[in-house]
């Protein structure tokens, strides 16, 4: 086992009836690092978390690997070394406990301590998240929490049995800006407490340049590009990611139309032969429309491309 | 200078005790686009629902096209509502979902009595060809299309109603980037050739500072630029 790979993603598949959503997917999270994965709706991102998690929908059928510290059972790791961040804290909490019992629970269903001690622990966990009056908060239920406070309580929860990685799909996506950086400087605290990694699933870019350290940008359920969050943000190898990046109205001309890809990404179990982006892509070549590419080493990061020397 | 298109005048909405548009000013012209931005809870929406009289103003003025709505009775009102046109953000949320698209378009068509056998499916698969939507598409139910595409079969809908304002509540916050910027770009050309005008509710700066003419920030039901 190496010590800088925490958890290693080899050829993961995920299918659905036999159709292909993720279709051979490799990576490694790094202790204490913040991976993006970065994806258009579809792309395989959400499905991809939920792997690292072991909790894939009813009905998947899985290739491939996923080992975190070794260990290939996720499920029974779920809570321990790795902890889920969900998008939607109201529904992620009971809603006929109280919060602070929620928390205790989550202590008590990985190691064996007085149901006390546990509630101390909720305390102190929701007074890390910043609620004010923690010992009182902690009675009370999710109702009588603002979206605000619930998110930070889940958040919370997911870091209170200090796991090795953190996995938040989408944790901002119905937040407002000022919301948006306040969940993101929490989790930060939290992630940094803890000692932990931040894999963060997000389609918003803004996010992968302020608050992750590299950047898996997906399409189809294949890596495109891989690397630097800064780097893939602003040199981007593909020309999906170039073609994601120039959409964006930041780096637009005001009062000019946007730059749009043509078409719209496929749908899984329609895929187009060989590259997957190719019908909507400017540089794609014969070998394009014959040809998957696989990812391969460029100055040290990783891309999908035949023709990423041209993007 | 010419009547503006929408001239709200000191727009109140109460929730019970709570203000959520407090004494709120703003016009707006045929052709532009006029942003309300701001966070959750700002009264951004509120005052979309009170523009549009889906919910009345406690008190405050509302002209559109130089007539006062806020004292129309709903019988009065009927007449102007196809000519203001809402579109929401959730794409799927804003269609039924047992209905499909191109009874979807058609309905406005059938309800204000500008439908006939004849023209009426003409025109629906004109309008969806005007949003960029093939008319093949007018067969399939709203889950059966994708963020983009359910979007601009709701801007089709709006169209249909031949209306002069579109007011626009967080069009495209639930969309992916590469889809956005089309929709938008939808949004800027049917701007430009047919003069509509644009109330539009968003909370992204970014698509707001490319998106609109003048931008009004909003915090606690009060413009504060």
């Amino acid at each position: 086992m190496r010590s800088d790979v925490l958890l290693s993603v080899r050829d993961l598949r995920i299918a659905f009836d036999g159709i292909e959503a993720v279709r051979g997917l490799s990576f490694d999270v790094r202790p204490g690092e913040v991976l993006a994965i970065v994806g258009e709706s579809g792309a395989g991102k959400s499905l991809t978390a939920r792997a690292l998690l072991g909790m894939l929908p009813p009905g998947a059928t899985t290739g491939g690997e996923v080992r975190l510290l070794g260990e290939t059972d996720l499920a029974a790791q779920r809570g321990r070394r790795i902890a889920l961040v969900p998008q939607d804290a109201l529904s992620a909490l009971s809603p006929v406990h109280p919060v602070g019992d929620q928390l205790a629970a989550a202590v008590r269903s990985v190691s064996r301590v007085p149901r006390k001690e546990a509630r101390a622990r909720a305390v102190a966990a929701l007074e890390r998240v910043g609620i004010p009056d923690a010992a009182r908060k902690a009675r009370a239920y999710p109702h009588e929490y603002s979206g605000g406070m619930r998110q930070r309580a889940v958040i919370a929860m997911a870091a209170i049995n200090n796991p090795d990685v953190l996995v938040a799909d989408e944790p901002t996506t119905a937040l407002d800006e000022e919301r948006r950086d306040q969940v993101l400087k929490v989790l930060a605290e939290q992630r940094e407490a803890a000692g932990a990694a931040l894999v963060l699933v997000t389609h918003d870019l803004d996010v992968v340049r302020e608050h992750t350290d590299r950047a898996l940008v997906m399409y189809a359920g294949r890596l495109t590009e891989l690397g630097p969050a800064e780097e893939v943000l602003t040199r981007p190898l593909a020309p999906y990611t170039a073609g994601l990046l120039a959409s964006l109205p930041q780096n637009a001309t005001p009062g000019r139309r946007l730059p749009t890809l043509p078409g719209t990404p496929p749908t899984p179990g329609v895929l187009p032969p060989g590259c997957a982006f190719a019908p909507r892509c400017s540089l794609a070549s014969d070998t394009c429309r014959h040809e998957e590419p696989e990812p391969q080493q460029v100055d040290g990061r990783l891309v999908s491309c035949h023709h990423w020397e041209d993007a | 200078m010419n009547t503006p298109l929408l001239d709200v005048r000191d727009l109140v909405v109460r929730y019970g005790a709570v203000t959520a548009v407090d004494q709120v000013s703003f016009s707006l012209h045929s052709g532009e686009t006029l942003a309300l931005n701001g966070p959750s809870g700002c009264g951004k929406s509120s005052t979309a629902h009170a523009v549009l009289q889906l919910r009345r103003p406690d008190s405050g003025e509302v002209r559109f096209e130089g007539r006062e709505l806020t004292t129309l009775t709903e019988r009065e009102l009927r007449p102007l509502r196809p000519r203001m046109q809402p579109v929401f953000q959730d794409p799927y949320g804003s269609l039924s979902p047992r209905h499909r698209i191109r009874d979807a378009v058609a309905e406005p068509l059938k309800v204000q009595g500008r439908w006939s056998r004849e023209g009426g499916p003409d025109r629906v698969a004109e309008l969806l060809d005007r949003v960029g939507l093939d008319p093949a598409y007018g067969d399939r139910l709203p889950h059966e299309l994708s963020g983009g595409q359910c979007q601009r079969a709701g801007i089709a809908r709006a169209l249909a109603s031949d209306p002069r304002l579109l007011v626009l509540d967080e069009p495209v916050s639930a969309l992916d980037p590469s889809v956005r910027a089309g929709v938008l770009n939808l949004l800027a050309d049917l701007q430009d050739d047919l003069g509509l005008g644009y109330l539009f509710i968003c909370h992204d700066r970014a698509v707001v500072r490319h998106f609109a003419d003048r931008v009004l920030e909003m915090r606690g039901g009060r413009i504060i630029t």
